[in-house]
């Protein structure tokens, strides 16, 4: 028997055309159907083909359509792209397939069939997300267990931490560095002892009151803040040429690396205190933030001695013979170049960190994902667990990428070579 | 003319392999001396000694009077007073040429960043590259890269200029355009210890010439005598295999 018939070309091009796209038009067909209306239009077969009939209905009919240089744009871009072979057309659709059978009762549990209206476990009523949860729990998500009374704190310390940020952007290079050092050095100490009171005519809350997405602020940021030098120099004396030093520096970051943050936060709640003189007191909120910084300080000194390792020789070399003595050098010549080269690298640390924060909760502080998982054991909303963690997983995800794009949109600007 | 650099029995070890043996070598205020000889023959390994960007474990070298040691705050000085030009450029790839220039006169010197600037212009100008004073490194050519660097050196007033194979990196239409640079800065009564295999540049420009064979200083000469009737075997061997 003479196959050829079956052999695309472009002298039958628009039959071939035709009857391709019928065929998948025919597979997603059968597919839409057995995934929304329960059909099974060939349900006359064996149940084992019957499941897989789309997929051959779209293989045969992208096979049909699969003309090289055909002259219709549209149709050599489907090829080039998502049909230049049997597998790349198997994978096409399979892709697709599983959009049309998966998307669409996702989409039904976060929006459509969701609950939003009521205040009560018992409003949902629905099948769907019950978002109400998360709506009754928001200010507990954001403020944890801080005095309703006294939000109005928190607002203002992160309200003047955002337009500080947003300032330093826009104002002229000359204050710039004022607005920066005033964000690293100063604003810290306001923004806690305002957050925290005790002074002022400012009631006090304690530490353990803290909690929530602002928590998870605090925490990370000071983490971010604190184990960026930290890292830097701990990588620089790893490279020292005095033994000490560079002792010391290795010891340092291989202990850090070495244990899990969770055991590290375990002992700076539990075993540290013992180390301490009696009546002496460190609150836990601080114990913790020493603990994470330094346990991630570890983890960027290696990034930056990556960093460092990569520059060539020459830098060194130019450098000194320009008269520069070690931290000229490193200041000036060195840290710039290598920072920027492990801008990846650094972005990764601190995602991580920010990611790793929920794990103070062994402390008994309750940031984010602590307060939801105090939240759904409240007897009036059990069974609440998937809201909350989908909420603080999007929210984490939110941070994550702004970060994420920022670190990309600084490496773009810094590119100077080429 | 008083003596500026002094070498006495130096010697030096990567290692085992010793690369400088018994180097014995006195230059002169404003005297111009090219080194050469063949590949791993210390010649590189000589001049960085002189600014201690190696360390020599035996032996004296004395840079402007002043003993090079382990003395680090000395160095420093010393180091601001050699300026070196490398093979592979070594500008600093995040500055401007115009920053590569002030950045040391301004942190070393502690010179007003308007005099570096107008210093460093006025140096850019010398190697006939002020236009590009504002483009970064890695937007220049190799010619106009090392160029750049010799500007970079000069910005420091340096009593003294060592060059490391500075045209070696480069495509030979740009090696001109190099060594102009470095003519007219001979020209300019400049101290220089040359590392080059451009013999027509050697001839040029030389007061001696130095041949380094295995560590040793083979043959010290006037350039003239140098060329002319060059005295060991190994010279003229040298001589006649690179001319």
């Amino acid at each position: 028997m003479n196959l050829s018939i079956l052999k695309s070309d472009k002298k039958n091009l628009n039959s071939f055309i035709g009857a391709g796209s019928a065929l998948i038009f025919v597979g997603f067909i059968d597919i839409i159907l057995s995934s929304f209306f329960s059909t099974n239009i060939t349900a006359f077969l064996p149940n084992k083909i019957s499941y897989l009939t789309p997929l051959l209905f779209g293989l045969f009919g992208l096979y049909l359509i699969r003309i090289e240089f055909s002259g219709n744009k549209l149709l050599d871009k489907v090829n080039t792209n998502f049909n230049s072979s049997n597998f790349n057309a198997l994978l096409t659709l399979l892709v697709i397939f599983a959009l049309i059978k998966y998307i669409p009762p996702l989409l039904n549990w976060f929006v459509f069939d969701a609950n939003f209206a009521g205040n009560t476990k018992e409003d949902c009523t629905s099948g769907g997300a019950c978002w109400v949860f998360v709506k009754v729990w928001l200010n507990r998500f954001v403020y944890g267990l801080y005095p309703d009374t006294e939000q109005w704190r928190i607002n203002t310390a992160f309200l003047t931490l955002f337009l500080l940020v947003g300032a330093s952007f826009f104002v002229p290079q000359k204050f710039k560095k004022y607005i920066i050092i005033f964000l690293l050095f100063v604003y810290p100490i306001i923004g806690l002892k305002l957050i925290s009171g005790g002074d002022f005519g400012l009631k006090y809350v304690e530490t353990g009151a803290w909690g929530g997405l602002s928590l998870t602020f605090i925490v990370s940021a000071f983490a971010l803040i604190l184990c960026f030098p930290i890292g830097t120099i701990l990588a620089l004396g790893r490279r020292s040429k005095l033994p000490a030093i560079r002792y010391t520096s290795i010891g340092f970051i291989e202990l850090w690396r070495g244990v899990p943050l969770i055991t590290v936060l375990f002992m700076s709640a539990v075993m540290f205190p013992m180390f301490l003189p009696d009546g002496t007191y460190v609150d836990k909120l601080i114990r913790v933030l020493i603990a994470i910084t330094l346990f991630e300080a570890a983890y960027m000194a290696e990034v930056v001695r990556g960093g460092l390792q990569a520059l060539p020789k020459g830098q060194y070399e130019a450098a000194k013979s320009l008269g520069m003595g070690y931290w000229k050098m490193h200041f000036l010549i060195i840290l710039p170049q290598a920072l920027k080269l492990v801008i990846p690298g650094i972005a990764n640390t601190f995602l991580a960190l920010v990611k790793d924060t929920p794990l103070i909760f062994v402390v008994g502080l309750l940031e984010l994902a602590g307060m939801v998982n105090l939240a759904k054991t409240n007897p009036k909303w059990l069974g609440m667990a998937m809201e909350g963690y989908v909420f603080a997983g999007l929210v984490f995800w939110v941070i994550c990428y702004v970060m994420s794009r920022y670190s990309q949109n600084l490496e773009k600007k810094l590119k100077t070579e080429r | 003319m008083s003596k500026i650099i002094e070498l006495k029995n130096v010697n030096k070890w990567f290692d085992k392999f010793q690369a400088l043996k018994d180097i014995n070598l006195e230059v002169n205020q404003q005297e111009k001396i090219v080194i050469c000889g063949p590949s791993g023959s210390g010649k590189s390994t000589l001049i960085r000694c002189i600014n201690r960007l190696e360390e020599h474990q035996d032996g004296q070298i004395i840079v402007d009077g002043k003993e090079i040691s382990e003395n680090t705050k000395d160095l420093e000085k010393i180091r601001a007073e050699v300026g070196m030009v490398f093979q592979q450029f070594n500008l600093f790839p995040h500055l401007s040429i115009l920053d590569n220039c002030t950045l040391a006169p301004i942190w070393v010197k502690k010179m007003p960043k308007k005099d570096a600037e107008e210093l460093a212009m006025k140096n850019l100008e010398r190697v006939q590259i002020a236009d590009q004073a504002k483009k970064f490194p890695g937007q220049l050519s190799g010619g106009q890269q090392q160029r750049s660097a010799l500007a970079r050196a000069l910005c420091m007033e340096p009593k003294i200029m060592l060059f490391d194979e500075p045209t070696s990196a480069l495509d030979p239409e740009m090696i001109k355009e190099v060594l102009d640079a470095m003519v007219d800065l001979a020209k300019a009564g400049m101290t220089m210890i040359v590392v080059t295999h451009e013999m027509g540049f050697a001839k040029e420009v030389a007061d001696n010439m130095i041949f380094m064979d295995e560590g040793k200083i083979v043959e010290k000469a006037k350039t003239k005598d140098f060329f002319e009737n060059p005295k060991s075997d190994r010279t003229k061997l040298f001589l006649s295999q690179i001319l």
